[in-house]
C-alpha cells in the first residue's frame, strides 16, 4: 500500500535485551503528533530511532517523499533533516548560546532569515552572549528549540521537553511551544507522559504500550475513548474544543462547545479564540432531571453511551453531550439508584472545566 | 659539558616524539576504551595499564629479547633491511611509547568518558558527521585532559630509567638520556655534577606537576 504524498510513513522494529519495539504508523506531515505512554513504553527509544540515533532499529521511515530509512538505506543522524529537542536540552557546553544556534544552522546551510525568525519568535536575543551553564532550565529548552528550528528541519522531535522543569518554568515555555506549533510549518512529534501536555498540544495522539501502538488517531478521539488505559487513570478527563463567546468581567468565560454553552474560569481571551477544555471525569456527576437549585454552572443534556466498572467499586460512564464526548465517574450505588443504562437521557453536571490553551 | 648537552637533547627528542606518538595513538585507543561496550574492553584496559605496575626492567627485558636478532620484532626489522632495534634510538622510542602509554591513555580516557553522550547525539542531529563531532565537540571538551596527558606523557618519559638501560644502553648522543647520565656520574663519583643534574630534574618534575595543578584548578573554576 502506498502512502499519500506528504505523509509520514513509519515502520520500525528493534529488539534490545527482552524489550521489543514494533511500531507501524502513518502520521500526517503537519500539526503535532503526541506520543504518549508510561515510562518504559519505548516512546523515547522510538524518537531516537527516528532521529537515526539507534542504528540497530530496522524498518522504513519516509517523510513527504523523502526516504530516511528502508531495507537498503539507513541515513546516519547527521544526514537526516531532523530537529531534536532533548529532555535536558543537551546544549553544547563549550559554546555560547549564539554559537549553539549557529552550530547546526551553518552545517545545514540554512538561510539567515531562519536565524532571525527564531531568535525573534523565541525571544533569544538577550541570551545570545550567555554560556549554557548560566541559563535557567526554561531558557535552556528555549535555546534548544531555537537551535533545532534554525536548521529548518523537515520534522521536529521533542523528547519530554518539559519533564525536567518545575510547574512555573513549564508555564513559561508552553506559550513558546504553542508558537512553534502555529508557525513552524513542519510536523512535530512530541513525546510525553504528561496527559495535560498531550491534551493541550496534540492534534494526533499515539498511545504506546510496551513497545507497541495501542491506539492512534485524532487527539480528541483517542483522549475521550473510555476503553483505553488513559480513561482508567485517577485523573482521567475528557477534552473538548471550544471557542470563546465572551466574558463577564469577573474571570468567567462563556464558551461555545459541541456540548452546548459552558462556563470556565480563565484569562479574558478575545471573542472567537479557539481553546481546549479539560473536564475531569470525577468532576462530572449525573442527574435524571435538570436542577436549577444548584451551584453547578455547567449542566448539559447528554446520552449515556457506555458504563464500565472500575476497580474500587466505581463506574466510568461515557456520555455523548451534543457532539462532544464526556467521561464521568460515579459510584456503584448511584448506578443502581438511578438505574443507569446505555441509551438513557441524563443531565451531566460539570463542577469544573479547566482551560488548556 | 657536551656530554650533558647531548643527554639533554636526546632526552628532549625522546620525550617529545614519544608524547606526540602517544597522543596520536592514545586518542583513538582512549576513545574506544571510554565508549565501547565490547567484552575486550577490560583485558585491553588491563594491558594498557600494565606498565604502571610492571617493573620497568621486566618490560625492558622482553623488549630486548623481542628486538634481538632471534626475536619476532628483530626478524621483522632485519627482513625489512633495518637491522635490529636494540641499542638504537628508534628502539628506545618504541620502548618509551609502550612504557608511557597508560600515562597518556588514562587522562584521555577519563576526559572522554566525562562527555555526556547526549551532547554528541545533539551534535549529530545538528548535521555534524562523526569526525566533525570529534573535532568540534570532543576535542574542545577534553582540553584539560589533553593537556594533562601531554604533560604526564612527557614528564614520565623524561623520568624513565630501567627500560632505557635495558633497551637503549648508554650511547653518548644517541641513547644516553639524563637519568642514565646521572647514574653514570654517581658511578664515577662525580657528585658535584650529579647534584646539579639531580636538582635540575627535581625542579623540572616539580614544575610540571605545579603547572598541572594550576591547570586543574583553572578548569575547575571555569566549570563553576
Amino acid at each position: 500500500m502506498t502512502e499519500p504524498a506528504g505523509d509520514i510513513e513509519l515502520r520500525l522494529h528493534w529488539r534490545r535485551g527482552n524489550f521489543t519495539l514494533d511500531v507501524a504508523l502513518s502520521l500526517p506531515a503537519q500539526g503535532v503528533s503526541v506520543m504518549f505512554g508510561p515510562s518504559g513504553s519505548g516512546k523515547s527509544s522510538l524518537l531516537r530511532a527516528i532521529a537515526g540515533l539507534e542504528p540497530a532499529a530496522r524498518g522504513v521511515l519516509r517523510i513527504g517523499g523523502e526516504t530516511w530509512q528502508d531495507a537498503r538505506l539507513c541515513l546516519p543522524p547527521h544526514r537526516r533533516r531532523v530537529g531534536v529537542v532533548f529532555q535536558h536540552a543537551a546544549l553544547l557546553p563549550h559554546l555560547s548560546v549564539h554559537d549553539n544556534l549557529r552550530y547546526g544552522w551553518r552545517r545545514a546551510g540554512a538561510p539567515a532569515e531562519a536565524m532571525r525568525e527564531w531568535i525573534d519568535k523565541l525571544a533569544l536575543g538577550p541570551l545570545l552572549a550567555r554560556a549554557p551553564a548560566t541559563l535557567s532550565g526554561g531558557e535552556r529548552q528555549r535555546v534548544a528549540l531555537g537551535r533545532a528550528l534554525v536548521c529548518r528541519p523537515r520534522w521536529l522531535l521533542l523528547d519530554e521537553p518539559l519533564s525536567a522543569l518545575d510547574a512555573e518554568r513549564r508555564a513559561e515555555i508552553l506559550p513558546y511551544l504553542e508558537a512553534v506549533k502555529r508557525e513552524a510549518r513542519i510536523p512535530l512529534l512530541y513525546v510525553t507522559h504528561a496527559v495535560e501536555e498531550a491534551a493541550r498540544l496534540a492534534d494526533q495522539l499515539v498511545l504506546l504500550e510496551a513497545g507497541r501502538v495501542r491506539a492512534a488517531g485524532p487527539a480528541l478521539e483517542v483522549l475521550n475513548r473510555a476503553d483505553l488505559p488513559l480513561a482508567l487513570r485517577e485523573d482521567a478527563a475528557s477534552v473538548i474544543e471550544a471557542s470563546v463567546l465572551g466574558h463577564d468581567g469577573h474571570g468567567l468565560l462563556r464558551l461555545d462547545t459541541p456540548a452546548g454553552m459552558l462556563h470556565a474560569h480563565g484569562p479574558a481571551h478575545p471573542v472567537g479564540t479557539c481553546v481546549r477544555l479539560r473536564v475531569p471525569a470525577r468532576d462530572v456527576s449525573i442527574a435524571l432531571s435538570a436542577h436549577t437549585d444548584t451551584s453547578v454552572l455547567n449542566i448539559v443534556p447528554a446520552v449515556l453511551q457506555s458504563l464500565s466498572p472500575l476497580p474500587g467499586g466505581q463506574f466510568q460512564l461515557q456520555l455523548l453531550a451534543g457532539g462532544a464526548c464526556l467521561l464521568a465517574r460515579v459510584s456503584h450505588q448511584s448506578v443502581l439508584r438511578l438505574q443507569l443504562r446505555e441509551g438513557l437521557a441524563v443531565w451531566a453536571q460539570i463542577k469544573s472545566v479547566a482551560l488548556l490553551v | 659539558m657536551t656530554t650533558l648537552l647531548a643527554a639533554i637533547l636526546v632526552t628532549l627528542k625522546l620525550a617529545g616524539l614519544t608524547t606526540l606518538i602517544l597522543l596520536l595513538l592514545g586518542m583513538p585507543l582512549a576513545w574506544w576504551l571510554a565508549r565501547t561496550g565490547s567484552r575486550w574492553r577490560m583485558p585491553v584496559g588491563a594491558l594498557v595499564a600494565l606498565p604502571m605496575v610492571l617493573p620497568p626492567t621486566v618490560l625492558g627485558f622482553y623488549l630486548l629479547l623481542g628486538m634481538g636478532p632471534d626475536g619476532p620484532l628483530g626478524q621483522l626489522t632485519t627482513a625489512l633491511g633495518l637491522g635490529t632495534l636494540a641499542f638504537t634510538f628508534p628502539g628506545l622510542l618504541l620502548a618509551s611509547v609502550l612504557y608511557s602509554l597508560p600515562f597518556v591513555v588514562h587522562p584521555l580516557q577519563s576526559g572522554f568518558a566525562a562527555i555526556d553522550a547526549v551532547v554528541l547525539d545533539a551534535a549529530a542531529t545538528l548535521r555534524a558527521s562523526p569526525f566533525d563531532r570529534f573535532v568540534s565537540v570532543v576535542l574542545p571538551l577534553s582540553k584539560p585532559a589533553l593537556l594533562t596527558a601531554t604533560l604526564f606523557g612527557f614528564a614520565h618519559t623524561v623520568g624513565e630509567f630501567g627500560v632505557v638501560l635495558m633497551v637503549g644502553g648508554n650511547i653518548d648522543g644517541q641513547t644516553r638520556v639524563l637519568s642514565v647520565l646521572l647514574y653514570d656520574q654517581v658511578e664515577a663519583m662525580a657528585y658535584a655534577d650529579a647534584h646539579r643534574l639531580a636538582a635540575g630534574l627535581l625542579a623540572f618534575s616539580f614544575g610540571m606537576l605545579l603547572v598541572m595543578q594550576w591547570l586543574g584548578r583553572r578548569t575547575a573554576l571555569a566549570h563553576d
